[in-house]
């Protein structure tokens, strides 16, 4: 009778212990977690200030003007546009 | 002795020593049975006031930012967007600032030191040192390390492009709530609800366990426009660059996809850039004409007409009209043609514009029915592009029309209607009769459109507007090399108060490429003050521009030789006044 009970004794023990130590774990991965959905939110906030950037700088306004000022393309002329008609209206 | 003997004694008469433990004993029980009644009253009963204690120390509520959902254009490029921004606050009379650090404050924040000291000086308790700035700014600014700075985030709205697209998009006000155009009509779909959750912290403030979802955030989603960002440059370029050279007081521009209706391009100028509004913009630049304001088409409602009598079957595209002489004189008011000319086919009354030929064609007609084909082409009901705030025009009802008014209407006086309207109702010529739905909302695939006019009537009218933009017709300079347009000019009075002022409205409402018509482009420019005003001179370049980069840029093989556009430099204009 008292083996048994020493058995199960050992046993609450470890049960104890080893919630103490689930506590602890969960804690630990719930701070981790807090940090990565920070982290989530300032990348989401980085694409966001990036789409912004990218698409500042791609306006067509913008391309427009550059293109002018360097002389490097302009609208090009009836005469040399190329169209390349799909197979059904050929 | 005496004395021991005394106090045994009064022990003795007070109780025997049994009972003296036994009341020791039994005080003690009471005391213990006090404090567990008590924490069993304060575990079970008045338990509120201590778990409300305990937990502002251990649990929070924070708050799970949402943002604002982006609007896109049909190939994704955005048009607004939300980032994180900074702004920078202080209470002036904590704030400890040397005349150094305000000179390296300024240059951060690239403002003047006397600007800001102005500000500081100027509030009285509270305010903004700089305001929605980007967060490396703040960031340096901060590093100054000034006594009584303070930074706060915010979202921003940010529109990529700016002046362009103004008037669809309209902007944001405060607490990022939509204020006007798309920004505002779709407020529901687009913003953003914060959501909050309930959290224990430990002594170090680090979150170590998730209780409760109090609210799921819920971001906002991205809405997807029917607008094409190279057509809308394109088409604010050309208005814009018309605008000004005809020293007008405003222009409108809509590029409707013939297809599926889609607004494609929709530009307004004068214009606003949503990305710098200080509260002190003036309402005529942020209204979107093209939408918001009426106007009477003058000679571009001339096609419906023609379209309703041959419909009726009243004429032929070769019916001879006589228009001799140029006028028509109606119950006491006179009707007149710019250009006098001989009798006239129908299809020449369309391609030289006259009034005379379109109020006889009109007059052939019951009321009824010309209202009828009017109506049924969307005039008079406002076009429900998804814009907050168009407006229907105005088509009065066929019974209170007298012979006059029909006459009138019959070229586009005494009917109004806006920009987008007169574009979508230039889809019936545009496909073989069917009226489509203009929207500013992408669609996903064909949208079926509600028929008005017969196939082949559409056919006759797609000729009849083709040789209006040739030379012989009112807008030679309408024609895009390479492909064919079709189209037709108008120059109407402006109403001014009761009375037509000697001020005119030119515009332009046309499609192409003719052989199977891909776009209809409508041009609008008030008040051309710089010497033209004819919408063949005026509004028609502006279409060809428009009309030629947009089938470009949306690779429409061409159905003309390149050198269709014949231009002869002494090639008379053939005026209107309608």
């Amino acid at each position: 009778m008292t083996r048994v009970n020493l058995v199960l004794l050992a046993v609450l023990v470890a049960c104890a212990l080893s919630l103490v130590t689930s506590r602890h774990q969960a804690r630990k991965l719930t701070t981790e977690l807090t940090r990565a959905q920070a982290l989530a939110r300032a990348y989401e906030e980085d694409f966001g200030r990036l789409t912004l950037e990218q698409s500042t700088w791609a306006t067509p306004a913008r391309v427009d003007k550059l293109a002018r000022e360097q002389k490097m393309q302009s609208p090009p002329s009836p005469r040399v546009v190329v169209v390349e008609l799909p197979e059904a209206q050929r | 002795m005496r004395a021991a003997t005394a106090a045994r004694g009064a022990t003795a008469q007070l109780a025997p020593p049994g009972a003296r433990a036994g009341v020791v004993f039994g005080a003690l029980i009471l005391l213990f049975a006090g404090l567990a009644a008590r924490a069993l009253y304060l575990q079970w009963v008045n338990n509120e006031f201590l778990q409300g204690q305990g937990q502002a120390r251990y649990s929070r509520d924070i708050e799970v930012p949402a943002h604002r959902g982006r609007i896109l254009d049909r190939h994704g490029e955005a048009l607004a967007i939300s980032t994180p921004v900074k702004s920078l606050w202080a209470f002036p009379d904590r704030l400890e600032i040397s005349p150094r650090e305000l000179r390296e404050l300024a240059r951060v924040l690239e403002t003047n030191p006397a600007a800001l000291e102005r500000r500081i000086a100027a509030a009285e308790d509270f305010v903004y040192i700089a305001k929605l700035v980007p967060p490396e700014v703040a960031e340096r600014a901060l590093a100054l390390r000034i006594k009584g700075l303070h930074e706060e985030t915010t979202y921003g709205r940010y529109y990529p492009a700016g002046e362009v697209a103004a008037h669809i998009i309209g902007f944001t006000g405060t607490r990022d709530a939509g204020q006007e155009g798309i920004e505002l009509a779709q407020q529901a779909w687009l913003g953003g609800h914060a959501g909050s959750r309930r959290v224990i912290i430990n002594r170090r403030g680090d979150v170590v366990e998730d209780v409760a979802s109090i609210r799921a955030p819920q971001a906002g989603r991205d809405l997807a426009l029917s607008i094409d960002s190279r057509l809308q440059h394109l088409a604010f370029r050309e208005l814009k660059a018309a605008v000004e050279a005809h020293r007008a007081k405003a222009g409108g521009l809509v590029v409707l996809d013939v297809g599926t209706g889609e607004i494609l391009a929709l530009a307004n100028y004068p214009t606003f850039n949503p990305n710098r509004r200080d509260g002190r913009l003036a309402p005529e630049r942020m209204r979107n004409r093209a939408l918001t304001d009426v106007f009477e088409p003058g000679s571009t409602m001339k096609p419906f007409t023609v379209a309703a009598a041959l419909e009726a079957g009243s004429v032929r595209p070769d019916t001879m009209i006589a228009t001799a002489g140029g006028s028509l004189t109606l119950s006491g008011r006179t009707i007149r043609d710019a250009h006098a000319s001989g009798n006239l086919t129908v299809e020449q009354v369309v391609q030289k514009s006259s009034n005379v030929g379109t109020a006889k064609i009109a007059l052939g007609l019951p009321a009824e029915r010309m209202w009828r084909t009017l109506s049924d082409a969307g005039f008079g009901a406002a076009p429900r592009t998804g814009y907050p705030g168009e407006v229907s025009g105005r088509l009065r009802a066929a019974q209170s029309w007298k012979p006059i008014e029909q006459a009138t209407i019959s070229y586009g006086h005494g009917i109004s209607a806006n920009l987008v309207q007169l574009a979508r109702a230039y889809t019936i010529f545009a496909t073989d009769g069917e009226l489509k739905p203009a929207t500013l909302f992408k669609a996903t695939g064909a949208v079926a459109g509600r028929p008005v006019i017969k196939p082949e009537t559409a056919r006759t009218l797609r000729r009849m507007l083709e040789l209006a933009a040739q030379p012989g017709g009112t807008a030679p300079k309408a024609q895009v090399g390479g492909y064919r347009v079709a189209g037709k000019t108008g120059t109407a009075h402006k109403l001014e108060g009761r009375a037509y002022a000697n001020k005119y409205v030119s515009s332009f409402v046309g499609f192409a490429p003719v052989s199977n018509p891909r776009i209809v482009v409508a041009v609008m420019i008030d008040e051309p003050s710089a010497g033209q005003y004819y919408g063949g001179a005026v509004a028609a370049p502006v279409f060809s521009n428009v009309t030629g980069g947009a089938l470009r840029l949306l690779g429409v093989p061409s159905d003309a030789p390149s050198d269709s556009a014949i231009l002869p430099a002494d090639a008379v204009e053939i005026g209107e006044e309608t």
